[in-house]
């Protein structure tokens, strides 16, 4: 094993991960294939204590990384939720250890597509195995075995996160004390699948994909990728916030221009959304991620039945989930609580009023930061 | 969105020695100690965090208003926000030893569905409400020839959230068409404290507690 700080080179460019470990395995995935060795990108923030009980692990959403509150090694940009997790923030990072790590199948130094297959020595590309939400838990919980933490003081995640938040409870039930599922579903339903496959295509109809070998044949297909951003970028905001935020409003023009250059002002938002989106991200990446979103129910696990996956489970929940995600409706999010209140586990569930769509839990929702830190506080209190 | 924990509210004067609202402190004392207790409508949670830490039930809420479940999270407390309205229907039938509706069945659309539900859920259910028989509700409007604005209903008629208010009788009257019986009824009287009553007394005569007393709690079972 090693265990130090690594560059890697993603497609676009070679970038400062942060930490990652290089583990033996093998992780066994869903799909039957086995990953050995695995290496895990990830960043901490605040200090473990002695008694190793204050960590907290946060999963990132599709898009996201390991560079929860630290800068980004490619945009420069702050963490993607220094709103949330920080020093004095609702996940303090003065008291809590703050774990996050890439998710297997990403491309920011985790085990994923982008990276050297051993047997061949070329990037993966589609010989990488299909991945699962599991898989990346499997993944994740290797990580805090190898960081020598018994027991996890929460996991917290939104999106694709709060899937992960799910898959933990379900699997890992003794080795967390609170489950912070966030802007989340316990399967994904056929709108969100229709989506991804939208966003899919798009990729792979680029010309410069090359059947998933663009890293080998020197091309990029970032068009491809950008539509799928583009497309997806309108899932994870409500109508409301867009008409608020653009309405008709024209670029830098005074009149229609009866071209198709983009005359209004939600038409250059989504254009800039794509074309920073592919400087950091990975079109492989995202066709794998996606696909293990498509992938996760888990009830099916359990017969269909939701509740089974949580049976006697010790962890407490806090669910949480805006008014106006239609891409995670809160009736989603609530039937994960109804799920587990029907086994008799400890589970809060808040519906805040929101009108910023799927991403208002990355942005700033002053209710979600009093329910976390509320939560966080009486769970660290009981864990002394 | 129709049951906000409201203004009977949970911040009122006239706690008794446990810190508890005279009416939440009549509930609790219908409570066993050791159950699973749903509150519908438990507002900050002052009343679940005490049967959870000195009765060691297995507490859960039901709460619309998003602080007041904030301010349940923070205690620790296990509290989906919802209406009542809606959302009981999802919950088991016999999942609950104790369900209770404090203050809350008269802001509810639905008051008959919710009280079936509640009835359904748990073994016993515990509902205080305020008395719209209340002599001083009564003289309001008899004598005022004005919607009754008081101490205990202390809301304009236009943006009162209390939809479905009703006499202590009315209620004794509802608990027979969902087929429940009274196990016990106590009357909230004006000088904050509880009394026994005898449920028939509500509903035979005129004078009683449908006149006199402020509000009820009664602890109901499915017959």
């Amino acid at each position: 094993m090693t265990d130090a700080p690594r560059f890697v080179r993603p497609v676009t460019r070679s970038a400062d991960v942060g930490l990652a470990v290089t583990l033996d395995g093998p992780l066994t995935l869903d799909c039957g294939r086995t990953l050995a060795p695995v290496t895990i990108a990830y960043t901490t923030c605040g200090t473990l204590n002695a008694a190793k009980s204050n960590a907290i692990l946060i999963c990132h959403a599709l898009t996201g990384d390991q560079f929860v509150a630290s800068d980004h090694p490619i945009t420069g940009k702050p963490g993607w939720w220094t709103s949330m997790v920080g020093p004095g923030k609702p996940v303090d990072t003065d008291r809590f250890f703050v774990i996050c790590a890439n998710v297997i199948g990403g491309c920011m130094g985790s085990t994923g597509p982008t990276e050297a297959d051993p047997a061949t020595g070329q990037p993966y590309a589609l010989d990488f195995p299909l991945i699962t939400i599991r898989d990346m838990v499997r993944a994740q919980k290797m990580l805090v075995d190898h960081l020598g933490i018994d027991k996890l003081l929460a996991v917290i995640g939104g999106s694709m996160g709060g899937m992960q938040v799910l898959q933990w409870a379900a699997s890992y039930p003794t080795r967390l004390r609170a489950a912070v599922p966030i802007a989340c579903a316990a399967r994904h339903s056929a709108q969100n699948i229709a989506f991804h496959e939208v966003g899919r295509q798009a990729i792979m109809a680029d010309p410069d994909w090359q059947g998933g070998k663009y890293a080998t044949s020197g091309t990029s297909p970032s068009k491809g990728l950008a539509v799928a951003r583009m497309a997806a970028h309108i899932t994870y905001v409500s109508e409301a916030a867009l008409q608020r935020k653009f309405g008709r409003n024209l670029q830098n023009r005074a009149a229609l221009s009866f071209q198709f250059a983009p005359d209004f002002q939600i038409e250059s938002y989504l254009h800039h959304q794509g074309s920073t989106f592919v400087d950091r991200f990975d079109a492989n990446s995202y066709l794998y991620i996606t696909r293990a979103m498509d992938y996760f129910d888990l009830a099916a696990e359990h017969d269909g039945v939701l509740a089974d996956a949580f049976k006697d489970s010790p962890v407490r929940f806090c669910i949480v989930s805006f008014s106006s995600d239609w891409l995670f409706p809160p009736s989603e999010n609530k039937q994960i609580a109804h799920a587990l209140n029907a086994v008799a586990a400890k589970v809060s569930f808040v519906e805040i009023k929101s009108d910023k769509g799927h991403d208002a839990f990355l942005l700033h929702e002053p209710e979600m930061f009093d329910t976390v830190r509320g939560f966080l506080n009486h769970v660290a209190m009981e864990a002394q | 969105m129709s049951t906000p924990s409201n203004g009977n509210g949970r911040n009122s004067n006239g706690h008794t020695s446990n810190g508890l609202r005279p009416d939440l402190a009549a509930i609790a004392a219908m409570i066993r100690p050791g159950s699973r207790v749903l509150d519908v409508g438990c507002g900050d949670g002052a009343l679940l965090e005490y049967l959870v830490t000195t009765k060691g039930v297995d507490g859960r809420g039901v709460e619309i208003s998003q602080a007041n479940v904030n301010a349940c999270v923070a205690r620790g407390l296990a509290v989906v926000q919802g209406d009542a309205d809606t959302d009981l229907a999802d919950y088991p039938a016999g999942a609950f030893d104790a369900v209770i509706l404090s203050q809350t069945i008269q802001a509810t659309e639905k008051p008959l569905t919710v009280l079936n539900h509640l009835l359904r859920i748990g073994r016993r259910t515990a509902v205080s409400l305020p008395n719209f028989g209340h002599w001083k509700v009564r003289a309001a409007l008899l004598m005022g020839g004005r919607m009754p604005h008081t101490q205990a209903l202390d809301y304009s008629w236009y943006d009162t959230p209390n939809i479905h208010l009703c006499t202590l009788a009315d209620f004794v009257d509802l608990t027979a068409v969902c087929g429940a019986s009274i196990v016990e009824a106590h009357a909230l009287e004006n000088s904050g404290q509880t009394r026994v009553m005898n449920p028939r007394r509500l509903t035979h005569g005129i004078l009683g507690p449908n006149l006199f007393a402020q509000g009820g709690v009664f602890l109901l079972k499915k017959a």
